[in-house]
Protein backbone atom coordinates (compact mmCIF):
# COMPACT_ATOMS: atom_id res chain seq x y z
CA UNK A 1 0.00 0.00 0.00
CA UNK A 2 1.26 3.36 -1.02
CA UNK A 3 2.79 5.34 1.81
CA UNK A 4 1.55 3.08 4.58
CA UNK A 5 5.03 1.85 5.49
CA UNK A 6 6.52 5.33 5.56
CA UNK A 7 3.72 6.76 7.70
CA UNK A 8 3.87 3.76 10.02
CA UNK A 9 7.61 4.00 10.59
CA UNK A 10 7.48 7.73 11.19
CA UNK A 11 4.55 7.54 13.59
CA UNK A 12 6.07 4.66 15.49
CA UNK A 13 9.34 6.46 16.03
CA UNK A 14 7.34 9.56 16.99
CA UNK A 15 5.38 7.54 19.51
CA UNK A 16 8.43 6.06 21.13
CA UNK A 17 10.41 9.27 21.27
CA UNK A 18 7.58 11.51 22.40
CA UNK A 19 7.30 12.90 25.87
CA UNK A 20 3.79 11.54 25.96
CA UNK A 21 5.10 8.00 25.68
CA UNK A 22 7.66 8.54 28.43
CA UNK A 23 4.90 9.69 30.80
CA UNK A 24 2.66 6.79 29.80
CA UNK A 25 5.47 4.34 30.26
CA UNK A 26 6.40 5.72 33.66
CA UNK A 27 2.78 5.46 34.75
CA UNK A 28 2.42 1.93 33.44
CA UNK A 29 5.69 0.80 34.97
CA UNK A 30 4.65 2.20 38.34
CA UNK A 31 1.26 0.54 38.18
CA UNK A 32 2.65 -2.82 37.18
CA UNK A 33 5.18 -2.77 40.02
CA UNK A 34 2.48 -1.88 42.51
CA UNK A 35 0.09 -4.48 41.18
CA UNK A 36 2.61 -7.26 41.11
CA UNK A 37 3.74 -6.38 44.60
CA UNK A 38 0.21 -6.19 46.01
CA UNK A 39 -0.99 -9.30 44.25
CA UNK A 40 2.19 -11.20 45.00
CA UNK A 41 2.21 -10.40 48.69
CA UNK A 42 -1.45 -11.10 49.32
CA UNK A 43 -1.31 -14.25 47.25
CA UNK A 44 1.66 -15.49 49.22
CA UNK A 45 -0.05 -14.77 52.53
CA UNK A 46 -3.29 -16.39 51.53
CA UNK A 47 -1.69 -19.43 50.02
CA UNK A 48 -0.09 -20.42 53.30
CA UNK A 49 -1.75 -23.44 54.82
CA UNK A 50 -4.12 -23.84 51.88
CA UNK A 51 -3.89 -26.62 49.32
CA UNK A 52 -2.49 -25.08 46.14
CA UNK A 53 -5.40 -24.09 43.89
CA UNK A 54 -5.20 -24.53 40.17
CA UNK A 55 -3.91 -21.66 38.01
CA UNK A 56 -2.24 -19.84 40.85
CA UNK A 57 -0.09 -17.96 38.41
CA UNK A 58 -3.07 -16.41 36.67
CA UNK A 59 -4.28 -15.11 40.03
CA UNK A 60 -1.41 -12.64 39.90
CA UNK A 61 -3.40 -10.90 37.21
CA UNK A 62 -6.94 -11.39 38.41
CA UNK A 63 -6.57 -11.16 42.16
CA UNK A 64 -7.33 -7.94 43.95
CA UNK A 65 -4.52 -6.92 46.22
CA UNK A 66 -5.11 -3.87 48.38
CA UNK A 67 -6.54 -1.86 45.49
CA UNK A 68 -7.21 -3.51 42.17
CA UNK A 69 -6.05 -6.27 39.86
CA UNK A 70 -4.33 -5.80 36.55
CA UNK A 71 -7.39 -7.01 34.68
CA UNK A 72 -9.51 -4.35 36.35
CA UNK A 73 -6.87 -1.71 35.85
CA UNK A 74 -6.61 -2.37 32.11
CA UNK A 75 -10.41 -2.46 31.78
CA UNK A 76 -10.82 0.93 33.44
CA UNK A 77 -7.68 2.84 32.52
CA UNK A 78 -6.50 1.01 29.41
CA UNK A 79 -8.77 3.17 27.25
CA UNK A 80 -6.87 6.26 28.38
CA UNK A 81 -3.72 4.88 26.77
CA UNK A 82 -5.55 4.52 23.48
CA UNK A 83 -7.07 7.98 23.78
CA UNK A 84 -3.80 9.65 24.66
CA UNK A 85 -2.06 8.04 21.69
CA UNK A 86 -4.73 9.01 19.17
CA UNK A 87 -6.69 12.11 20.11
CA UNK A 88 -4.61 14.50 18.00
CA UNK A 89 -3.69 12.13 15.17
CA UNK A 90 -5.31 14.07 12.34
CA UNK A 91 -6.30 17.45 13.73
CA UNK A 92 -2.82 17.83 15.20
CA UNK A 93 -1.35 17.55 11.71
CA UNK A 94 -3.99 19.92 10.48
CA UNK A 95 -3.13 22.47 13.17
CA UNK A 96 0.58 22.27 12.35
CA UNK A 97 -0.05 22.69 8.65
CA UNK A 98 1.51 19.34 7.83
CA UNK A 99 -1.63 17.52 6.72
CA UNK A 100 -1.92 19.20 3.32
CA UNK A 101 1.77 18.69 2.71
CA UNK A 102 1.51 15.04 3.67
CA UNK A 103 -1.49 14.43 1.43
CA UNK A 104 0.09 16.21 -1.52
CA UNK A 105 2.71 13.46 -1.58
CA UNK A 106 1.91 10.46 -3.75
CA UNK A 107 0.20 8.44 -1.02
CA UNK A 108 -3.36 7.27 -0.54
CA UNK A 109 -5.38 9.18 1.95
CA UNK A 110 -6.23 6.10 3.99
CA UNK A 111 -2.53 5.29 4.35
CA UNK A 112 -2.37 8.16 6.81
CA UNK A 113 -5.04 6.81 9.16
CA UNK A 114 -3.95 3.20 8.69
CA UNK A 115 -0.32 4.05 9.39
CA UNK A 116 -1.20 6.04 12.46
CA UNK A 117 -3.54 3.37 13.76
CA UNK A 118 -1.05 0.55 13.23
CA UNK A 119 1.77 2.53 14.83
CA UNK A 120 -0.46 3.24 17.83
CA UNK A 121 -1.53 -0.40 18.05
CA UNK A 122 2.11 -1.48 17.98
CA UNK A 123 2.89 0.95 20.79
CA UNK A 124 -0.04 -0.42 22.77
CA UNK A 125 1.15 -3.98 22.17
CA UNK A 126 4.59 -3.10 23.50
CA UNK A 127 3.10 -1.44 26.58
CA UNK A 128 0.71 -4.29 27.41
CA UNK A 129 3.34 -6.94 26.82
CA UNK A 130 5.86 -5.21 29.01
CA UNK A 131 3.37 -4.84 31.85
CA UNK A 132 2.48 -8.52 31.68
CA UNK A 133 6.17 -9.43 31.54
CA UNK A 134 7.01 -7.30 34.55
CA UNK A 135 4.19 -8.76 36.59
CA UNK A 136 5.11 -12.29 35.53
CA UNK A 137 8.72 -11.73 36.45
CA UNK A 138 7.93 -10.27 39.83
CA UNK A 139 5.31 -12.90 40.46
CA UNK A 140 7.79 -15.66 39.79
CA UNK A 141 10.17 -14.39 42.42
CA UNK A 142 7.55 -13.26 44.95
CA UNK A 143 5.21 -16.22 44.84
CA UNK A 144 7.57 -18.81 43.52
CA UNK A 145 5.03 -20.49 41.26
CA UNK A 146 5.99 -21.37 37.72
CA UNK A 147 3.26 -21.01 35.07
CA UNK A 148 2.16 -24.08 33.14
CA UNK A 149 1.70 -24.24 29.38
CA UNK A 150 -2.01 -23.54 29.59
CA UNK A 151 -1.47 -20.54 31.78
CA UNK A 152 1.00 -19.09 29.31
CA UNK A 153 -1.51 -19.69 26.51
CA UNK A 154 -4.27 -18.02 28.47
CA UNK A 155 -2.02 -15.08 29.21
CA UNK A 156 -1.19 -14.76 25.52
CA UNK A 157 -4.90 -14.68 24.67
CA UNK A 158 -5.48 -12.14 27.41
CA UNK A 159 -2.73 -9.93 26.01
CA UNK A 160 -4.24 -10.21 22.55
CA UNK A 161 -7.73 -9.22 23.72
CA UNK A 162 -6.31 -6.34 25.74
CA UNK A 163 -4.42 -5.01 22.74
CA UNK A 164 -7.65 -5.17 20.73
CA UNK A 165 -9.59 -3.43 23.46
CA UNK A 166 -7.14 -0.55 23.86
CA UNK A 167 -6.78 -0.29 20.08
CA UNK A 168 -10.53 0.14 19.82
CA UNK A 169 -10.19 3.27 21.94
CA UNK A 170 -7.27 4.37 19.82
CA UNK A 171 -9.49 4.03 16.76
CA UNK A 172 -12.21 6.02 18.49
CA UNK A 173 -9.72 8.75 19.40
CA UNK A 174 -8.54 8.91 15.78
CA UNK A 175 -12.15 9.17 14.67
CA UNK A 176 -12.65 12.16 16.96
CA UNK A 177 -9.42 13.70 15.75
CA UNK A 178 -10.87 13.57 12.24
CA UNK A 179 -14.31 14.83 13.19
CA UNK A 180 -13.20 17.75 15.35
CA UNK A 181 -10.90 20.48 14.15
CA UNK A 182 -9.65 21.40 17.59
CA UNK A 183 -7.28 19.13 19.50
CA UNK A 184 -8.76 20.13 22.86
CA UNK A 185 -12.29 19.34 21.68
CA UNK A 186 -11.37 15.93 20.36
CA UNK A 187 -9.59 15.05 23.60
CA UNK A 188 -12.51 16.19 25.74
CA UNK A 189 -15.00 14.41 23.53
CA UNK A 190 -13.13 11.13 23.69
CA UNK A 191 -12.65 11.36 27.46
CA UNK A 192 -16.34 12.19 27.88
CA UNK A 193 -17.32 9.18 25.82
CA UNK A 194 -14.92 7.01 27.80
CA UNK A 195 -16.48 8.12 31.09
CA UNK A 196 -19.97 7.69 29.73
CA UNK A 197 -19.44 4.24 28.27
CA UNK A 198 -17.31 2.90 31.08
CA UNK A 199 -19.09 4.23 34.15
CA UNK A 200 -22.52 5.58 33.33
CA UNK A 201 -23.70 2.77 31.12
CA UNK A 202 -23.37 0.16 33.87
CA UNK A 203 -25.19 2.49 36.24
CA UNK A 204 -27.85 3.13 33.63
CA UNK A 205 -28.15 -0.60 33.01
CA UNK A 206 -29.36 -1.30 36.53
CA UNK A 207 -31.66 1.73 36.46
CA UNK A 208 -33.26 0.55 33.24
CA UNK A 209 -33.46 -3.05 34.42
CA UNK A 210 -35.02 -2.07 37.74
CA UNK A 211 -37.61 0.15 36.16
CA UNK A 212 -38.61 -2.35 33.49
CA UNK A 213 -38.50 -5.48 35.64
CA UNK A 214 -38.34 -4.46 39.30
CA UNK A 215 -37.10 -7.17 41.64
CA UNK A 216 -38.35 -7.27 45.22
CA UNK A 217 -35.49 -7.22 47.64
CA UNK A 218 -37.41 -9.41 50.07
CA UNK A 219 -37.73 -13.11 49.61
CA UNK A 220 -40.21 -14.60 47.25
CA UNK A 221 -39.23 -12.64 44.19
CA UNK A 222 -40.66 -14.05 40.99
CA UNK A 223 -37.84 -16.02 39.30
CA UNK A 224 -38.93 -14.86 35.86
CA UNK A 225 -38.61 -11.22 36.84
CA UNK A 226 -35.20 -11.88 38.31
CA UNK A 227 -34.10 -13.42 35.04
CA UNK A 228 -35.66 -10.62 33.00
CA UNK A 229 -33.98 -8.05 35.21
CA UNK A 230 -30.60 -9.70 34.76
CA UNK A 231 -31.08 -10.00 31.02
CA UNK A 232 -32.02 -6.38 30.55
CA UNK A 233 -29.13 -5.32 32.69
CA UNK A 234 -26.70 -7.37 30.64
CA UNK A 235 -28.24 -6.19 27.38
CA UNK A 236 -27.81 -2.52 28.24
CA UNK A 237 -24.35 -3.14 29.65
CA UNK A 238 -23.26 -4.53 26.30
CA UNK A 239 -23.17 -0.93 25.09
CA UNK A 240 -20.10 -0.48 27.21
CA UNK A 241 -16.83 -1.72 25.70
CA UNK A 242 -15.49 -2.04 29.23
CA UNK A 243 -18.23 -4.51 30.08
CA UNK A 244 -17.56 -6.44 26.90
CA UNK A 245 -13.85 -6.49 27.61
CA UNK A 246 -14.33 -7.61 31.21
CA UNK A 247 -16.54 -10.43 30.05
CA UNK A 248 -14.19 -11.35 27.23
CA UNK A 249 -11.22 -11.67 29.54
CA UNK A 250 -13.00 -13.02 32.59
CA UNK A 251 -12.99 -16.74 31.94
CA UNK A 252 -9.66 -16.48 30.16
CA UNK A 253 -7.63 -15.28 33.10
CA UNK A 254 -10.00 -16.66 35.71
CA UNK A 255 -11.09 -20.07 34.46
CA UNK A 256 -12.98 -20.98 37.61
CA UNK A 257 -15.14 -17.91 37.81
CA UNK A 258 -18.83 -18.30 38.60
CA UNK A 259 -21.27 -15.49 38.22
CA UNK A 260 -23.00 -15.85 41.55
CA UNK A 261 -21.82 -13.70 44.41
CA UNK A 262 -21.34 -14.72 47.99
CA UNK A 263 -21.99 -12.23 50.75
CA UNK A 264 -20.81 -14.26 53.66
CA UNK A 265 -17.70 -12.93 55.29
CA UNK A 266 -14.82 -15.24 54.52
CA UNK A 267 -11.11 -15.21 54.06
CA UNK A 268 -10.03 -14.16 50.58
CA UNK A 269 -8.96 -17.62 49.54
CA UNK A 270 -12.18 -19.21 50.68
CA UNK A 271 -14.08 -16.46 48.96
CA UNK A 272 -12.24 -17.18 45.78
CA UNK A 273 -13.01 -20.87 45.97
CA UNK A 274 -16.66 -20.36 46.83
CA UNK A 275 -17.32 -18.02 43.93
CA UNK A 276 -15.68 -20.34 41.50
CA UNK A 277 -16.27 -23.68 39.93
CA UNK A 278 -14.51 -26.56 41.57
CA UNK A 279 -12.69 -27.36 38.37
CA UNK A 280 -11.47 -24.91 35.77
CA UNK A 281 -13.17 -24.44 32.45
CA UNK A 282 -10.96 -25.86 29.73
CA UNK A 283 -9.23 -23.37 27.45
CA UNK A 284 -11.45 -24.31 24.52
CA UNK A 285 -14.59 -23.88 26.59
CA UNK A 286 -13.31 -20.58 27.96
CA UNK A 287 -12.88 -19.37 24.42
CA UNK A 288 -16.41 -20.45 23.56
CA UNK A 289 -17.71 -18.44 26.50
CA UNK A 290 -15.82 -15.28 25.58
CA UNK A 291 -16.18 -15.58 21.83
CA UNK A 292 -19.32 -13.42 21.41
CA UNK A 293 -17.75 -10.65 23.42
CA UNK A 294 -14.60 -10.83 21.41
CA UNK A 295 -16.62 -10.63 18.21
CA UNK A 296 -18.49 -7.60 19.58
CA UNK A 297 -15.20 -5.88 20.38
CA UNK A 298 -13.84 -6.50 16.89
CA UNK A 299 -17.12 -5.36 15.32
CA UNK A 300 -17.02 -2.15 17.34
CA UNK A 301 -13.47 -1.45 16.15
CA UNK A 302 -14.44 -2.07 12.54
CA UNK A 303 -17.45 0.25 12.76
CA UNK A 304 -15.25 2.91 14.26
CA UNK A 305 -12.79 2.52 11.41
CA UNK A 306 -15.44 2.54 8.73
CA UNK A 307 -16.83 5.81 10.05
CA UNK A 308 -13.32 7.30 10.23
CA UNK A 309 -12.66 6.37 6.61
CA UNK A 310 -15.87 7.74 5.25
CA UNK A 311 -15.48 11.05 7.06
CA UNK A 312 -11.81 11.45 6.21
CA UNK A 313 -12.23 10.54 2.54
CA UNK A 314 -15.01 13.07 2.01
CA UNK A 315 -13.53 15.80 4.14
CA UNK A 316 -12.18 19.00 2.66
CA UNK A 317 -8.61 19.16 3.81
CA UNK A 318 -8.40 22.93 3.83
CA UNK A 319 -7.96 24.42 7.23
CA UNK B 1 7.52 23.28 -31.77
CA UNK B 2 4.48 24.24 -29.68
CA UNK B 3 5.25 24.16 -25.99
CA UNK B 4 3.26 21.46 -24.25
CA UNK B 5 0.27 22.49 -22.16
CA UNK B 6 0.90 21.59 -18.53
CA UNK B 7 -2.24 22.85 -16.89
CA UNK B 8 -5.57 23.25 -18.56
CA UNK B 9 -8.85 23.99 -16.83
CA UNK B 10 -12.26 24.18 -18.46
CA UNK B 11 -15.21 25.58 -16.56
CA UNK B 12 -13.61 24.50 -13.29
CA UNK B 13 -16.02 25.28 -10.48
CA UNK B 14 -16.04 24.65 -6.75
CA UNK B 15 -19.10 25.45 -4.70
CA UNK B 16 -19.35 25.17 -0.95
CA UNK B 17 -22.69 25.27 0.83
CA UNK B 18 -23.42 28.93 0.39
CA UNK B 19 -20.66 30.32 -1.73
CA UNK B 20 -18.85 29.72 -4.94
CA UNK B 21 -15.11 29.62 -4.33
CA UNK B 22 -14.08 29.00 -7.92
CA UNK B 23 -16.43 30.06 -10.69
CA UNK B 24 -16.04 28.54 -14.15
CA UNK B 25 -12.32 28.99 -14.32
CA UNK B 26 -10.59 28.65 -17.69
CA UNK B 27 -6.86 29.05 -17.96
CA UNK B 28 -3.78 27.25 -19.07
CA UNK B 29 -0.14 27.10 -18.24
CA UNK B 30 2.41 25.89 -20.75
CA UNK B 31 5.63 24.02 -20.18
CA UNK B 32 8.60 25.94 -18.92
CA UNK B 33 6.84 29.10 -17.90
CA UNK B 34 6.42 30.86 -14.59
CA UNK B 35 2.76 31.72 -14.24
CA UNK B 36 2.05 34.40 -11.66
CA UNK B 37 -1.22 33.51 -10.03
CA UNK B 38 -2.53 36.69 -8.46
CA UNK B 39 -5.59 37.76 -6.59
CA UNK B 40 -6.81 39.00 -3.24
CA UNK B 41 -7.11 36.65 -0.28
CA UNK B 42 -10.13 34.41 -0.61
CA UNK B 43 -10.25 34.71 -4.39
CA UNK B 44 -10.11 30.93 -4.73
CA UNK B 45 -6.44 30.46 -5.61
CA UNK B 46 -5.72 27.80 -3.00
CA UNK B 47 -8.96 25.98 -3.80
CA UNK B 48 -7.91 25.91 -7.45
CA UNK B 49 -4.51 24.49 -6.55
CA UNK B 50 -6.11 21.80 -4.37
CA UNK B 51 -8.40 20.80 -7.22
CA UNK B 52 -5.43 20.60 -9.57
CA UNK B 53 -3.79 18.23 -7.08
CA UNK B 54 -6.84 16.05 -6.70
CA UNK B 55 -7.13 16.97 -3.03
CA UNK B 56 -10.46 18.69 -3.53
CA UNK B 57 -13.21 17.57 -5.84
CA UNK B 58 -14.51 20.08 -8.41
CA UNK B 59 -18.25 20.67 -8.35
CA UNK B 60 -18.21 21.20 -12.11
CA UNK B 61 -15.77 21.39 -14.97
CA UNK B 62 -12.52 19.62 -15.63
CA UNK B 63 -8.85 20.13 -15.13
CA UNK B 64 -5.82 18.37 -16.50
CA UNK B 65 -2.26 18.44 -15.27
CA UNK B 66 0.23 17.12 -17.82
CA UNK B 67 -2.71 15.55 -19.58
CA UNK B 68 -3.86 13.72 -16.45
CA UNK B 69 -7.17 14.17 -14.70
CA UNK B 70 -6.28 14.93 -11.06
CA UNK B 71 -9.56 13.51 -9.85
CA UNK B 72 -8.98 10.07 -11.33
CA UNK B 73 -5.18 9.93 -11.48
CA UNK B 74 -4.36 11.72 -8.25
CA UNK B 75 -1.35 9.52 -7.57
CA UNK B 76 0.27 10.15 -10.93
CA UNK B 77 -0.37 13.87 -10.64
CA UNK B 78 1.06 14.03 -7.13
CA UNK B 79 4.20 12.26 -8.35
CA UNK B 80 5.04 15.00 -10.85
CA UNK B 81 3.69 18.03 -9.03
CA UNK B 82 5.47 19.54 -6.05
CA UNK B 83 3.13 21.58 -3.90
CA UNK B 84 4.24 24.10 -1.31
CA UNK B 85 1.11 24.97 0.68
CA UNK B 86 0.50 28.38 2.15
CA UNK B 87 1.85 28.46 5.72
CA UNK B 88 3.48 25.08 5.29
CA UNK B 89 4.08 23.25 8.56
CA UNK B 90 6.84 20.96 9.72
CA UNK B 91 7.25 18.39 12.43
CA UNK B 92 9.00 20.52 15.01
CA UNK B 93 10.99 17.77 16.65
CA UNK B 94 12.61 16.67 13.40
CA UNK B 95 15.66 18.27 11.90
CA UNK B 96 15.84 19.35 8.27
CA UNK B 97 17.42 16.11 7.07
CA UNK B 98 14.84 13.98 8.91
CA UNK B 99 11.99 16.01 7.41
CA UNK B 100 13.40 15.52 3.95
CA UNK B 101 13.99 11.83 4.60
CA UNK B 102 10.32 11.39 5.50
CA UNK B 103 9.26 13.11 2.29
CA UNK B 104 11.68 10.89 0.38
CA UNK B 105 10.16 7.80 1.97
CA UNK B 106 6.66 8.93 1.12
CA UNK B 107 7.81 9.32 -2.47
CA UNK B 108 9.49 5.93 -2.37
CA UNK B 109 12.90 7.28 -3.30
CA UNK B 110 15.39 4.51 -2.46
CA UNK B 111 17.69 5.14 0.51
CA UNK B 112 21.08 5.92 -1.04
CA UNK B 113 19.60 8.05 -3.78
CA UNK B 114 17.48 9.86 -1.22
CA UNK B 115 20.58 10.82 0.78
CA UNK B 116 22.24 12.24 -2.34
CA UNK B 117 19.15 14.20 -3.27
CA UNK B 118 18.69 15.52 0.27
CA UNK B 119 22.25 16.78 0.27
CA UNK B 120 21.73 18.36 -3.14
CA UNK B 121 18.46 20.17 -2.39
CA UNK B 122 19.71 21.46 0.95
CA UNK B 123 22.66 23.01 -0.84
CA UNK B 124 20.39 24.39 -3.52
CA UNK B 125 18.15 26.25 -1.08
CA UNK B 126 21.10 27.38 1.03
CA UNK B 127 20.44 25.26 4.10
CA UNK B 128 23.43 22.93 3.75
CA UNK B 129 24.78 23.98 7.15
CA UNK B 130 21.46 23.61 8.93
CA UNK B 131 20.80 19.99 8.10
CA UNK B 132 20.87 18.74 11.67
CA UNK B 133 19.18 21.73 13.26
CA UNK B 134 15.68 21.18 14.62
CA UNK B 135 13.06 22.71 12.35
CA UNK B 136 11.36 24.35 15.32
CA UNK B 137 14.44 26.55 15.67
CA UNK B 138 14.25 27.68 12.04
CA UNK B 139 13.35 31.23 11.09
CA UNK B 140 10.38 31.78 8.82
CA UNK B 141 12.60 32.29 5.80
CA UNK B 142 14.51 29.09 6.50
CA UNK B 143 11.26 27.18 6.86
CA UNK B 144 10.03 28.43 3.51
CA UNK B 145 13.30 27.40 1.92
CA UNK B 146 13.07 23.99 3.56
CA UNK B 147 9.55 23.77 2.12
CA UNK B 148 10.98 24.44 -1.33
CA UNK B 149 13.64 21.78 -0.68
CA UNK B 150 10.91 19.26 0.16
CA UNK B 151 9.14 20.13 -3.07
CA UNK B 152 12.36 19.75 -5.09
CA UNK B 153 13.18 16.40 -3.52
CA UNK B 154 10.77 14.55 -5.76
CA UNK B 155 12.24 16.27 -8.83
CA UNK B 156 8.91 17.66 -9.94
CA UNK B 157 7.95 18.66 -13.44
CA UNK B 158 5.66 21.34 -12.07
CA UNK B 159 5.71 23.33 -8.84
CA UNK B 160 2.69 24.91 -7.22
CA UNK B 161 3.93 27.55 -4.82
CA UNK B 162 1.19 29.08 -2.71
CA UNK B 163 2.30 32.39 -1.18
CA UNK B 164 5.89 31.26 -0.63
CA UNK B 165 6.99 34.81 0.19
CA UNK B 166 4.25 35.49 2.74
CA UNK B 167 5.67 36.87 5.96
CA UNK B 168 9.25 36.97 4.73
CA UNK B 169 11.47 40.00 5.14
CA UNK B 170 12.25 41.85 1.88
CA UNK B 171 15.66 40.27 1.59
CA UNK B 172 14.30 36.76 2.20
CA UNK B 173 11.52 37.29 -0.31
CA UNK B 174 13.91 38.46 -3.01
CA UNK B 175 16.21 35.50 -2.40
CA UNK B 176 13.36 33.05 -2.59
CA UNK B 177 12.04 34.61 -5.79
CA UNK B 178 15.53 34.40 -7.31
CA UNK B 179 15.75 30.77 -6.30
CA UNK B 180 12.45 30.06 -8.02
CA UNK B 181 13.63 31.80 -11.15
CA UNK B 182 16.88 29.86 -11.26
CA UNK B 183 15.00 26.58 -10.77
CA UNK B 184 12.79 27.48 -13.68
CA UNK B 185 15.69 28.45 -15.92
CA UNK B 186 18.14 25.72 -15.02
CA UNK B 187 15.83 22.79 -14.49
CA UNK B 188 12.97 23.76 -16.74
CA UNK B 189 10.43 23.35 -13.96
CA UNK B 190 7.09 24.91 -14.75
CA UNK B 191 5.98 27.13 -11.88
CA UNK B 192 2.54 28.21 -10.79
CA UNK B 193 3.34 30.97 -8.32
CA UNK B 194 0.80 32.69 -6.16
CA UNK B 195 2.11 35.74 -4.34
CA UNK B 196 1.27 39.22 -3.18
CA UNK B 197 4.76 40.52 -3.88
CA UNK B 198 3.70 41.94 -7.23
CA UNK B 199 7.03 43.55 -7.99
CA UNK B 200 8.87 40.27 -7.69
CA UNK B 201 6.19 38.38 -9.56
CA UNK B 202 6.45 40.84 -12.41
CA UNK B 203 10.21 40.39 -12.49
CA UNK B 204 10.17 36.64 -12.98
CA UNK B 205 6.76 35.69 -14.45
CA UNK B 206 6.31 34.99 -18.12
CA UNK B 207 2.58 35.40 -17.78
CA UNK B 208 0.25 36.34 -14.98
CA UNK B 209 -3.37 35.62 -14.25
CA UNK B 210 -5.53 37.78 -12.03
CA UNK B 211 -8.21 35.93 -10.15
CA UNK B 212 -10.95 37.84 -8.35
CA UNK B 213 -13.97 36.30 -6.66
CA UNK B 214 -13.41 32.91 -8.21
CA UNK B 215 -13.01 34.18 -11.77
CA UNK B 216 -9.93 34.73 -13.87
CA UNK B 217 -10.47 38.34 -14.91
CA UNK B 218 -7.30 38.59 -16.93
CA UNK B 219 -4.45 36.42 -18.07
CA UNK B 220 -1.43 37.13 -20.20
CA UNK B 221 1.97 38.78 -20.13
CA UNK B 222 2.28 41.93 -18.05
CA UNK B 223 2.77 44.01 -21.24
CA UNK B 224 -0.33 42.54 -22.83
CA UNK B 225 -2.42 43.27 -19.78
CA UNK B 226 -1.11 46.83 -19.63
CA UNK B 227 -2.00 47.34 -23.25
CA UNK B 228 -5.44 45.94 -22.67
CA UNK B 229 -6.16 48.14 -19.68
CA UNK B 230 -4.33 51.36 -20.47
CA UNK B 231 -4.12 51.34 -24.25
CA UNK B 232 -1.46 50.89 -26.90
CA UNK B 233 1.94 52.24 -26.03
CA UNK B 234 1.31 52.09 -22.33
CA UNK B 235 3.25 48.89 -21.66
CA UNK B 236 5.34 50.60 -18.98
CA UNK B 237 2.62 50.24 -16.35
CA UNK B 238 3.65 48.08 -13.48
CA UNK B 239 1.85 44.94 -12.49
CA UNK B 240 0.77 46.67 -9.31
CA UNK B 241 -1.04 49.39 -11.25
CA UNK B 242 -2.68 46.87 -13.52
CA UNK B 243 -3.73 44.73 -10.60
CA UNK B 244 -5.28 47.68 -8.75
CA UNK B 245 -7.16 48.72 -11.86
CA UNK B 246 -8.70 45.26 -12.26
CA UNK B 247 -9.40 45.05 -8.59
CA UNK B 248 -11.27 48.35 -8.52
CA UNK B 249 -13.35 47.42 -11.52
CA UNK B 250 -14.70 44.19 -10.08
Amino acid sequence: MSGLGAVYRKELSDNFSSFRFVILFALIAMVSFIISYMAGVSLKENLEGVAKPKFVFLMLFSMKGALFSLVEFVAVFGPLIGLVLGFDAINGERAHGTLVKLLSQPIYRDAVINGKFLAGATTIAVLVLSVVMVISGFGLTLVGVVPGVEEVLRLAIYVGISIFYISFWLGLAILFSIAFRSVATSFLASVALWIFLSFFVSLGASVVANSVAPVEKREGADPETVVANAQIKEGVSLLSPMFIYSNATATIVDPMRKTTRSFVLMGPMEQISSSRFQNPLSLGQSLVVVYPHLAALIALSLICFAVSYSIFMMQEIRT
Amino acid sequence: MEPQTIIQTTGLTKRYDHQTAVDHLDFQVVEGEIFGFLGPNGAGKTTTLLMLLGLSRPTEGTATVCGLDPERKAMEVKKIVGYLPENVGFYGDMDAVQSLRYIAELNRIPGSEAEDRIHEVLKLVGLAENGVKKVSAFSRGMKQRLGVAEVLLKQPKVMFLDEPTLGLDPDGAVRLIELIQSLNQERGITVLLSSHHLQQVQKISHRVGIMIKGRMVAAGSVEALAREKFGVGEEKFTLEEIYMKYFQEV
